[in-house]
């Protein structure tokens, strides 16, 4: 290398590593993707939510559907809560998991706001909630005809979300349904 | 001195010794002080899903009193160490352990400062061999430019 040239090094250096902090930039720390990504959702035993009967994993599974977690605390919930009504009345099956929340609390919500769920699972302890690896509401969760997680999603489904992200897998794990 | 000045001046140095609290609300019984050792270390080195940045010791979001709950529990039913970290890593991946394992990609991590290191010394060896050494080519100067040089420092001598 030149003697030039060489002088030139620490210029280089810099700019990869404005390159990786550039890019750092960019990236969301929260966007972490699930330990159970492409793995069957737990099982559970646990009541359903204004019903009295228990609810288990054969119950929400059997067609692509999204799980979505939710409670009457957690403020972006209520955000999301129109957008899940607007998939719910497109035709996309949604379950709830409400999490940690108050059974009288969360029907009330439903009366007022609208039901998008199929079912809720009433999981007061949060021990699905754990098993799932969920750390805060809302997220939603992609499941396959199968119950395997396929995606999770961190925060609040908008348009853009469903459009960008979701829908893409949801349409193909449609397909894959269809054609066995 | 102002006697309220004085004052505050204690309280300002007082104030330099204040460590942040690391206590955390709620406290277990251990049925052995050997699992309350383990529930400490534990404790510091899984990490929060949801702050991130802080271990479940440090923080108060809900999801780490319950994993303390959940180490606790554990603890008491007889879990060893690796027991509890593959449940948690189970849930909330490799991101929950503030030691990373030695397995697959962290590999790199663990082994990224010795190499840094070891190029780090290479680069410092030939450095500084290039500079202790005589350069070969030697001066640069022609056989005439040499002898003039030598005249220039006899007259030097000379004069001095």
């Amino acid at each position: 290398m030149g003697a030039r040239l060489k002088l030139f090094l620490p210029l280089f250096l810099f700019a990869i590593l404005a390159l990786f902090l550039f890019r750092g930039l960019s990236l969301d720390p929260r966007e972490m993707p699930s330990a159970l990504i492409d793995r069957p959702l737990p099982q559970f035993s646990l009541p359903a939510l204004g019903a009295q009967r228990q609810l288990a994993r054969e119950d929400i599974t059997g067609e692509v559907s999204l799980l979505n977690v939710w409670a009457t605390w957690c403020i972006s919930c209520r955000v999301e809560h129109p957008y899940l009504q607007r998939l719910a009345d497109e035709g996309v099956p949604i379950y709830g998991l409400n999490y940690k929340d108050e059974d009288v609390a969360a029907r009330r919500w439903l009366d007022e706001l609208g039901n998008p769920y199929r079912l809720n699972i009433a999981d007061h302890q949060g021990t699905l909630g754990l098993d799932l690896g969920v750390f805060g509401a809302p997220e939603t969760y992609l499941l396959d005809a199968d119950g395997v997680v396929r995606y999770r999603h961190v925060g609040v489904v908008d348009d853009n979300v469903w459009q960008t992200v979701l829908r893409p897998l949801y349409r193909e794990l449609k397909l894959a349904e269809a054609a066995p | 001195m102002i006697p309220g000045l004085r004052a505050l001046c204690v309280a300002l140095i007082l104030g330099l010794w204040a460590v942040p609290s690391m206590a955390v609300i709620e406290t277990y019984e251990f049925s052995d002080p050997e699992l309350e050792q383990r529930y400490r270390q534990l404790s510091e080195e899984l990490r929060c899903p949801k702050c991130q940045n802080q271990n479940i010791a440090a923080s108060n979001a809900p999801i780490s009193r319950d994993l303390r709950r959940l180490l606790y529990e554990q603890l008491e039913a007889g879990a060893t160490d690796e027991e509890i970290r593959d449940y948690m890593v189970a849930r909330y991946g490799e991101f929950v352990l503030y030691r990373p394992r030695f397995t697959g990609v962290n590999v790199l991590l663990w082994l990224a400062p010795v190499l840094l290191l070891v190029a780090g010394g290479v680069v410092l060896f030939l450095v500084l061999r290039s500079r202790g050494a005589p350069s070969r080519q030697g001066s640069g100067m022609s056989e005439d430019e040499r002898a003039r040089v030598r005249e220039l420092l006899r007259e030097g001598e000379d004069g001095a």
